[in-house]
């Protein structure tokens, strides 16, 4: 119903990226059928908003976090980040994978690195950035472990620093958090919740947490079953700087109980949210 | 704290050394009982030999030096044949494995080559290099140099697919994903063909002496086994495998320090 209720963030902030009715689709090998995964989805996100997309396991959320990193070929549609259309990966946009995926045979620092390294950045430099960053998601002193020797917490640290010391105009998070117990998982949000402050970064984040995205967003947008499509947008007004103590309100209840439903409505059946791994 | 530490200490000292009591005790049993058998003629010695009969007649080849040019014929033999492999086998495999092409093209002869004994073709080698350590070295880098092949291309075309994707999402472009995936990740897998080719390549230097030749431990188990002089025949089986399993340890010592990070997928 809310498909076309956009541009009602503030219009003087430019847009930071444009999706223009996004359809994708995958060829099953076996038999040559396509299936859409996502359908005509658009969004328009503002420089320095933080927006989360929920929806049921499998419904093509993270295909379209996958399309916009460049990672995945649309069928049609398009995608623009500050104007330009995307045509593969680049170093305006960084993932934050939901396995943390670390190099095993690198150290937290050389991990980090990783993506300057990639670009040509001369070593000196990465180095300093990187030790920056490390400092920033407080794994200073670990510079040299290597991710075995870390926990699951911290190895999505490093994975977050190793996608912030591109310095990106985008970050997509696709279920940073998804991997992690429940006390971990909190942190982290916590941890998310003060770099975004430091940094006003853009993010776009797919989650299956309601929870987790009305904490950390401005914006939401509620995806239906596959083929996704946007069910709703909803805004989340909650004051800044937030804390994870925030869940304790009445309205943060409110909203979740919200998104929840509309989801559920979408489903047309009762449906766990809750795992998806 | 220091006394928990020391508890555990002891522990592990008495687990490992009552494996150490149970596999050698069953070891010296063993030869204790074959040292009777043939000293009490249950056995024949001259078809069976005993151990203290085996000592004696190492101890002699060790003393008056006849020993050494038979192991140095085979090390040498071994060390060649083993590093033309590597040097073959390392950069074909992960060609391989790397290339879809080259592997469509040269898939079907190595799986040809790989599941031939490679035994089977000693005459040939021997009627095109000789009878000296040409046809000898082809034997040895033919039996080696395919456990090479196999798992270096097996570890370059099987990549972790979240590393590769990270790769991707990072900008990364094919030829850097080779440097920073591909070689890091088939190091496991090196170190696993490296030991399954040191067993290969033994095979291989004792196979090519009994074929033909007048040195190496392979030559010495053919003549002494043909002249009942089995205590020999011990002497240098026992040569072959000692060095076989200090290769094999090393190397496996070497990959261990890799399982940290091979076994978690972290």
């Amino acid at each position: 119903m809310a498909e076309a209720e956009m541009g009602h963030t503030n219009a003087k902030v430019p847009s930071k990226l444009v999706v223009n009715e996004l359809v994708i689709s995958y060829e099953n090998l076996a038999t040559g059928e396509m299936t859409e995964a996502v359908d005509k989805v658009s969004l328009d996100i503002k420089a320095g908003e933080f927006v989360s997309i929920v929806g049921l396991s499998g419904c093509g959320k993270t295909s379209f976090l996958n399309a916009i990193a460049g990672l995945i070929k649309p069928q049609s549609g398009s995608i623009k980040v500050d104007g330009k259309p995307v045509v593969g990966p680049g170093h305006d946009r960084a993932v934050v994978f939901q396995k943390a995926s670390l190099l095993p045979w690198r150290s937290v620092l050389n991990n980090v690195i990783y993506g300057l390294e990639l670009r040509g950045v001369k070593k000196n430099e990465a180095r300093q950035l990187a030790l920056k960053y490390i400092e920033m998601v407080h794994l200073k002193g670990f510079e040299h472990y290597y991710p075995h020797q870390l926990s699951g917490g911290m190895q999505q640290r490093v994975n977050l620093a190793r996608a912030l010391v591109c310095e990106p105009e985008i970050l997509l998070l696709d279920e940073p958090f998804a991997a992690l117990d429940a006390i971990t998982r909190e942190e982290m949000q916590n941890e998310l919740l003060l770099l975004w402050e430091q940094t006003r970064k853009t993010v776009l984040m797919v989650t299956h947490q309601i929870d987790e995205a009305v904490l950390l967003s401005d914006r939401i947008i509620i995806f239906s079953a596959r083929p996704a499509r946007i069910v709703e947008e909803v805004k989340v007004n909650l004051p800044r700087p937030r804390t994870p103590r925030l869940k304790n309100d009445a309205e943060f209840d409110f909203l979740a109980k919200k998104i929840w439903g509309q989801i559920h409505t979408t489903a047309g059946k009762k449906v766990s949210l809750e795992y998806e791994i | 704290m220091k006394s928990r530490n020391h508890q555990v200490f002891v522990r592990k000292f008495k687990e490992e050394f009552e494996s150490v009591i149970l596999g050698g005790g069953v070891i010296v049993a063993l030869l204790v009982l074959w040292e009777i058998a043939s000293d009490l003629r249950w056995i024949n010695p001259m078809f069976s030999s005993s151990p203290s009969r085996i000592v004696n007649s190492g101890w002699k080849m060790i003393t008056d030096g006849s020993i050494f040019i038979h192991i140095q014929s085979s090390g040498l033999i071994f060390i060649y044949g083993y590093l033309l492999a590597a040097v073959v086998g390392i950069p074909l495999g992960i060609m391989l494995g790397w290339f879809k092409k080259a592997s469509q093209a040269l898939g079907p002869i190595i799986a040809a080559f790989y599941t031939t004994p490679r035994i089977a073709m000693m005459p040939l080698f021997i009627i095109w290099f000789g009878l000296g350590i040409g046809s000898k070295l082809a034997l040895v880098f033919l039996s080696a140099v395919f456990p090479l092949i196999v798992n270096m291309q097996a570890a370059v075309s099987n990549l972790d697919k979240d590393l590769t994707r990270v790769a991707e999402a990072y900008g990364a472009n094919r030829r850097q994903i080779f440097w920073t995936i591909a070689l890091p990740e088939s190091v496991p897998f090196l170190l696993t063909g490296l030991r399954l080719a040191t067993g290969r390549a033994l095979l291989g230097v004792v196979g090519a002496e009994v074929f033909g030749g007048a040195e190496g431990l392979g030559y010495l188990i053919q003549y002494a086994g043909a002249t009942f002089q089995t205590d020999i025949v011990f002497v240098c089986v026992i040569i072959i495998a000692a060095f076989g399993m200090v290769m094999d340890r090393s190397l496996l010592a070497l990959n261990r320090r890799f399982d940290a990070w091979r076994g978690n997928g972290c």
